[in-house]
């Protein structure tokens, strides 16, 4: 890093000091020296950027900027007939935001300008020719295919992930609510506000809700991938018993569910188990129960169902991973094990599982985050109900955080709160990810069981 | 001994298929149960097609079908919108998996690690955080609302850089010894990407081109935000919902199930032709992590 540094700051000072004209102007005019030296294409590149930042910083980027600080003090008012705008906070963080990377993206072409001044001055020197315009357009689909294949998807993930994220963290430390929705009301910077409330337990603060939702969060994560996880192992077993006919027939049944989206299977299921759903009706029909079972309505039952719900939509995926693996298990080992006598059960535990753990840890992991941030199963079966008068901000008993960000991004447009929420989500997959990744057999000793 | 052996095998057999059996009832029941009850009329004077305590309907009729192409509501438009989505965005986020996988498996240039690690930690956010930003990017280029449809092809494609672990697990499997033999007779990067690396690649390009298609078609949650109060512009998971969700006392669920029925069987031909695929993928991206 330290040597990276001082390269950095050497070549500048080497351009400075003895460059020659043309490198000195391009440190003014980018592609300056380029375009001099016969290298139209790369030149011109750079004085396009160029020119486009210096637009960007006088249309944008300087207007924006300077607001910052408050996030806009004019509101947006009626003056007889006329609306006379104001500021809009929103735009002024999302500019703002834009401006901050513009600028680092400037320094950074404006830096490989002064480099490749400085490379292409050494090579004349020495008397080699430099590399014609075809060949450096050629480059993009051999040496610097790389660029060419990556620009348009980190371009994307750019302007459609990082710089919405980023925008959403600076949201948290905002009264941007329902109170304050720009255009017509201006949003400004509130501190740690939001974060105290999440946390504090008081008859302000909405912590206890906030606990009770992660708890049921991981709660619900654990057995949504472990239930399955050994149940789908168990189905994966049972299909791929010697003597068992129609193996085929039965996985392809199992299969179903993963075929079928999810809206039209979880919506049905939901209804099935409605109080007013064919199970009850069922049930009732036969005598076995006077009313009807909540499995919706009573919060401990709704988390309960859920779970089994969720195994009928996971055993399906399990055992499609688990059916390839035990095909990997040499047959010799459980022979060798059998003629020393050993159950099944015993075989289970000392050969099949250790493997399986071993083989499978990081999609444990993997699943277990995608449980975290279940939101269909969730979002389908429940809507996040019942909902509870214990719980603050419209929260339910079945909610997890991300349903419940959800909830306050679309019904109560309370999105500082969301994007507070949707910090802690990243706090708390980040720390098991972590935590879980260290500890897995298959990263501390990547050798074993090969 | 043997003979007892052989007993206790046959036995453990007959409780295994039992088992199975049962399994595939619970496992099948929801989809007989859809399908059959797609088929009970909601017109009052035949049967009533809200929540009934039955399964089979006692007069079977085509109702709900005939109401769903009726042009009553904006059926066969909700899905074409889906199938418009689905097939585009399968199109260009197979492309864009592709040439990230490539680019990250066969390159070696500065920041490679770091891009690998950031995305990682990007993937860690939840989804629905950045909602608000970009229904409001989307609304800035007229993409919400009526323009809903490529608003949401546009937000399936642009992100997709990300998800390319499964297929770059499978370039990587690919010896690198082929590409340097290619290499050596005189082939730039760029023909040893379309000419060797794809047509060696057709399983995993199945399998991301599958998993894409099917994501569309249960996309609810931006969907509705996105389209939000234009009916025109609705998929097929945000228009049918509302059937459940608040309809469902005016007897809509019948007409659900008949909905349920036409998403449902295109998708599932679709996928259990390409199921070897699919299972390929999966084992593969599971076991690498």
């Amino acid at each position: 890093m330290e040597v990276g540094i001082k390269n950095v700051f050497g070549s500048i000072g080497e351009a400075v000091t003895k460059g020659e004209g043309k490198t000195k102007v391009s440190m003014l005019i980018m592609g300056f020296g380029q375009m001099l030296r016969g290298q139209i294409l790369k030149g011109i590149a750079f004085l396009v950027s160029e020119v486009a930042f210096i637009l960007y910083m006088i249309l944008f980027g300087a207007k924006y900027c300077s607001k910052l600080g408050t996030l806009g003090d004019t509101v947006t008012q009626k003056v007889g007939r006329k609306t006379v705008y104001g500021d809009n906070s929103f735009l002024i963080l999302l500019f703002s935001i834009l401006t901050v990377f513009v600028i680092a993206a400037f320094i950074l072409l404006w830096y490989l300008n002064i480099r490749d001044n400085l490379n292409q001055e050494k090579l004349l020197a020495q008397g080699k020719s430099l590399p014609s315009n075809k060949t450096v357009f050629e480059s993009l689909f051999d040496k610097n295919f790389d660029k060419t294949l990556l620009a348009l998807p980190v371009t994307g993930i750019f302007v459609f992930t990082v710089l919405p994220i980023i925008f959403m963290i600076c949201v948290a430390f905002t009264n941007y609510d329902k109170n304050h929705q720009s255009p017509t009301n201006l949003f400004t910077w509130v501190g740690m506000a939001n974060f105290k409330r999440l946390l504090s337990f008081g008859s302000s603060g909405i912590g206890s809700t906030f606990v009770q939702v992660l708890a049921w969060t991981l709660v619900w994560a654990f057995f949504a991938t472990f239930i399955d996880y050994f149940l789908g192992l168990a189905v994966a077993m049972l299909i791929n018993k010697k003597g068992v006919n129609f193996k085929r027939l039965w996985r392809t049944i199992l299969v179903l569910t993963i075929a079928v989206p999810q809206f039209v299977s979880l919506l049905y299921i939901m209804k099935l188990f409605s109080n007013d759903g064919l199970l009850n009706g069922w049930m009732m029909k036969l005598g076995w129960i006077s009313s009807p079972i909540q499995f919706w309505v009573d919060p401990m039952l709704a988390r309960i169902t859920i779970i089994v719900v969720n195994i009928w939509i996971g055993i399906p995926y399990m055992m499609l991973i688990a059916t390839g693996l035990l095909m990997n298990i040499p047959e010799d080992l459980y022979e060798s094990a059998r003629i020393d006598g050993a159950t099944g059960w015993q075989m289970f535990r000392s050969i099949t599982l250790p493997y399986m753990l071993f083989v499978t840890g990081p999609f444990l992991l993997t699943q277990f985050t995608a449980n975290l941030n279940n939101f269909n199963v969730i979002y389908l079966l429940t809507q996040g109900k019942p909902q509870s008068i214990r719980l603050a901000e419209k929260a339910g008993s079945t909610d997890l955080l991300v349903t419940w960000l959800y909830k306050m991004t679309v019904n109560d447009t309370n999105y500082c709160m969301a994007a507070v929420l949707g910090i802690m989500v990243f706090i708390v997959t980040a720390v098991v990810s972590l935590v879980v990744y260290n500890a897995l057999p298959s990263v501390k000793d990547e050798e074993g069981f090969q | 001994m043997n003979k007892s052996y052989k007993k206790k095998q046959a036995r453990s057999n007959v409780i295994a298929h039992i088992a199975l059996i049962i399994i595939s009832i619970i496992w099948l029941f929801p989809f007989v149960g859809l399908l059959l009850q797609s088929f009970r009329s909601y017109d009052p004077n035949v049967e009533y097609g809200g929540m009934v305590d039955y399964l089979i309907p006692k007069h079977f009729s085509l109702d709900n079908y005939k109401f769903l192409f009726s042009g009553q509501t904006n059926f066969i438009r909700w899905y074409c919108n889906t199938i418009i989505i689905a097939v585009f965005v399968a199109l260009f986020q197979t492309l864009i998996v592709l040439c990230v996988s490539y680019a990250l498996s066969r390159m070696r240039f500065t920041g490679r690690t770091f891009l690998m690690r950031f995305w990682l930690v990007l993937g860690m956010f939840p989804g629905f955080l950045t909602m608000i930003c970009l229904y409001f990017l989307l609304k800035q280029f007229g993409l919400t609302q009526a323009g809903a449809v490529p608003g949401l092809i546009l937000v399936g494609v642009a992100s997709s850089g990300m998800a390319y672990y499964v297929c770059k697990g499978y370039f990587d499997t690919i010896p690198k010894a082929l590409d340097e033999a290619a290499r050596i007779d005189g082939a730039t990067r760029a023909r040893v990407f379309v000419m060797m690396t794809l047509p060696m690649s057709k399983p995993i390009i199945i399998y991301t081109a599958l998993v894409a298609f099917m994501a569309p078609w249960c996309d609810y949650v931006f969907a509705s935000y996105v389209a939000f109060g234009h009916d025109e512009s609705y998929n097929v998971a945000v228009a049918m919902t509302r059937w459940v969700w608040t309809n469902d006392y005016q007897g809509y669920f019948t007409r659900f199930c008949a909905g349920g029925v036409l998403v449902a069987i295109p998708v599932t031909i679709l996928f259990m032709c390409l199921q070897k695929y699919y299972v390929e993928g999966v084992t593969g991206g599971a076991v690498k992590g």
